[in-house]
């Protein structure tokens, strides 16, 4: 039975097809969900409808029938009909909850503050207890901290020192494997490199925590053992096959003849690699570089073992870091539902994942661009 | 709409209270084996009971029982204003609390270390990063590296409020993700200092406490944290829905701070409630 051109499609075709469709419909559906389900919990931090502060105003319980119901409801931050379910007693023991808040509160002068707004986010400041204004990250303490730049400094960190490392391996396996590397000998390094990743990221981080981190504190001496250069250079183990087969992918789809064409001319196979090819599938090199660091900011479990989880402000890449990855695996389960903390955690989620959504859309419309010259579309 | 939505979960409950016999525990993970341990031993005599014990941090714990999806929670420190009130937003009364045992922190240092005892302000000079070098306390000319709990931990604010009086971890402080990797990073570093449960030991030698500069260094022994003594000790607790507490939960929660509940405790290592805070 051979292929028919133009055939009418057989109906368990079109049922496939079909479904298929509908498969990746759900696909983009599911970023959609997720981005929109992220962004709903962090809404009322970004809105500033709630506060933070350790002291809030408190109504005495006695006082309770004397308010108006709508400032009681908001009070005690219930939904309407919440509210109008709600027994008077049950308010009255909400009441109480109230007060005891206010009672654990501590005594200090800034208690009052709204350590959610975004000036106490982003910028430093000095708090009591500290000599100078400081980013500070400690979200569970008597004033809740939730300075985010030490933890996307240690994010920004890790990922670079991951790239610096794995990059110039990457591109250097792929210009060797698409362009010098006999047939015979490509088919044993592409599938190896590869495999890489296939290491689960957890034994990679195991790894790196008991065997790495001591092996490369004897080499470099430095006084942490974990710290961000350890976490960077396992993550770079698992972005090198990334950056590999997409680098790879761009060198192969550069037309034979450009290098034809430059060894006609008398060029050697190096020269032919490294001035003809290379420039030509630039852009796809940029791609598998844009999309590494994707994958490099969002990995997790390796940073999380491997890289220390101090939330220093420091730019010296042998002192342990904290990344946003690191930061919401190791505390989203103990943040108060709803709370400030829980709410925080999904906004530099949605930060994170806005993040890796454009670098990667990036990478896949260069990539695009470059298969179109190349092809001779453009 | 709502209706339908009540009706269903009408239906769901009474499901669940037709399988009596059925507990679900979950919460902190500092009391998982304690907990896991004690549905052990209390199945093992009533064939007729099943308990589920999942952990997952006092946090999740709360949010499962002020969802009813558990119906006791164990928690390593106690319950947060904010969590009772959703709690009694959810089922119209406050969670009643059980302290279930005793756990005693203890700080860990290097074997080769040659530092034996601290006061707790030596310790919280360390710990907010005031002093920098083990010859700040007494100790040799050697920097101090600062092995800390992840902040979701329960232990990590218990030594925040009790030993550093409310006071930040030094921002340089390392996070492990539990006792056992203090201690192995404790074990590997000669300036390392950190802290844990008192059940864990090997690797790394544990310090003793003194309360204030005055005052004996107590060893974190039994008898020193059911007296006492010891000053860095706390209690764990269970919590429960009142709904919920009658028939065979109860009597569970009846068994376990009972004498032979509490016996379980010290095999696991942790520290017995004392005489008068148990059940008869």
């Amino acid at each position: 039975m051979g292929i028919r051109r133009g055939h009418r499609a057989h109906p368990g075709e079109w049922l496939a097809e079909k479904f298929i469709f509908l498969v990746s419909l759900t696909a983009i559906l599911m970023v959609f969900l997720i981005f929109a389900f992220v962004t709903r919990e962090a809404l009322p931090l970004i809105t500033g409808e709630v506060s933070s502060a350790a002291v809030q105003p408190v109504i005495p319980v006695a006082d309770m029938d004397k308010i108006p119901a709508e400032k009681l409801r908001i009070y005690l931050e219930l939904t309407p009909s919440q509210f109008a379910t709600m027994d008077h007693d049950t308010k009255k023991l909400l009441m109480e909850t109230k007060v005891e808040g206010a009672q654990d509160a501590p005594d200090n002068k800034d208690a009052k503050i709204n350590t959610i707004e975004w000036r106490y986010l982003l910028f430093p400041y000095q708090w009591s207890g500290y000599d100078k204004p400081v980013y500070i990250w400690q979200p569970v303490s008597e004033i809740k901290k939730y300075n985010i730049i030490p933890i996307v400094i240690g994010s920004i960190k890790t990922t670079l020192i991951a790239l610096f490392f794995a990059v110039p391996l990457a591109l250097g396996a792929a210009i060797y494997v698409s362009q010098l590397a006999s047939p015979k000998l490509k088919e044993y390094i592409k599938p190896a490199i590869e495999m890489l990743s296939g290491i689960p990221s957890v034994v990679a981080g195991f790894f790196a925590l008991i065997f790495m981190a001591t092996v490369l504190q004897k080499v470099f001496g430095y006084e942490s053992r974990l710290n961000a250069f350890v976490a960077g250079i396992a993550l770079g183990f698992a972005i090198i096959p990334v950056v590999f087969s997409i680098a790879e992918d761009a060198l192969t789809s550069v037309p034979r003849n450009f290098t034809q064409a430059a060894l006609a001319l008398g060029a050697s196979r190096w020269q032919a690699a490294w001035q003809v090819v290379l420039p030509a599938a630039l852009p796809g090199v940029f791609a598998a570089i844009v999309l590494g660091f994707g994958r490099a900011i969002g990995e997790t479990m390796i940073v999380l073992m491997a890289s220390g989880n101090a939330s220093i402000m420091s730019g010296n890449i042998f002192d342990s870091a904290r990344t946003i990855t690191a930061t919401i695996a190791a505390e989203l389960a103990e943040a108060v539902f709803g709370g400030d903390h829980y709410r925080i955690l999904f906004l530099i989620g949605a930060l994170l994942f806005l993040v890796t959504f454009l670098t990667n859309m990036a990478g896949e419309l260069v990539m695009n661009r470059l298969k179109g010259k190349l092809e001779g579309k453009k | 709409m709502k209706k339908l939505l009540f009706i269903a979960a009408l239906a769901v409950a009474t499901t669940a209270s037709a399988l009596a016999g059925n507990i679900t525990v979950k919460g902190s993970d500092t009391l998982l084996i304690l907990a896991q341990k004690w549905a052990e031993v209390y199945m093992g005599q009533h064939a007729d009971t099943k308990i589920q014990v999942t952990g997952g941090g006092s946090g999740i714990g709360f949010a499962a029982l002020q969802n009813q999806t558990t119906d006791l929670c164990d928690a390593s420190r106690k319950a947060k204003p904010g969590e009772i009130a959703n709690c009694i937003k959810a089922f119209s009364a406050r969670p009643t609390e059980y302290k279930v045992a005793v756990d005693g922190l203890s700080v860990y240092v290097n074997t080769e270390s040659p530092i034996k005892e601290l006061s707790l302000a030596q310790l919280s000079d360390i710990f907010t990063g005031k002093a920098k070098n083990w010859k700040d306390v007494g100790g040799p000319d050697l920097p101090i590296t600062l092995y800390s709990r992840e902040n979701s931990s329960g232990t990590y604010e218990f030594f925040k409020e009790h030993v550093l009086k409310g006071q930040d971890f030094a921002a340089s402080a390392q996070t492990m993700p539990g006792t056992a990797a203090i201690i192995q990073a404790v074990s590997k570093d000669k300036g390392g200092i950190g802290y844990g449960g008192a059940g864990y030991g090997a690797g790394a030698k544990h310090l003793l406490i003194k309360k204030d500069d005055n005052s004996p260094a107590i060893d974190p022994t039994e008898e020193n944290v059911i007296k006492g003594t010891y000053p860095i000790w706390r209690y764990l607790y269970v919590y429960v829905n009142p709904a919920l507490d009658k028939g065979e939960i109860g009597t569970y929660l009846n068994w376990i701070r009972s004498d032979e509940g509490q016996k379980i405790v010290k095999d696991v290592g942790y520290f017995p409630l004392p005489a008068n805070l148990r059940s008869n």
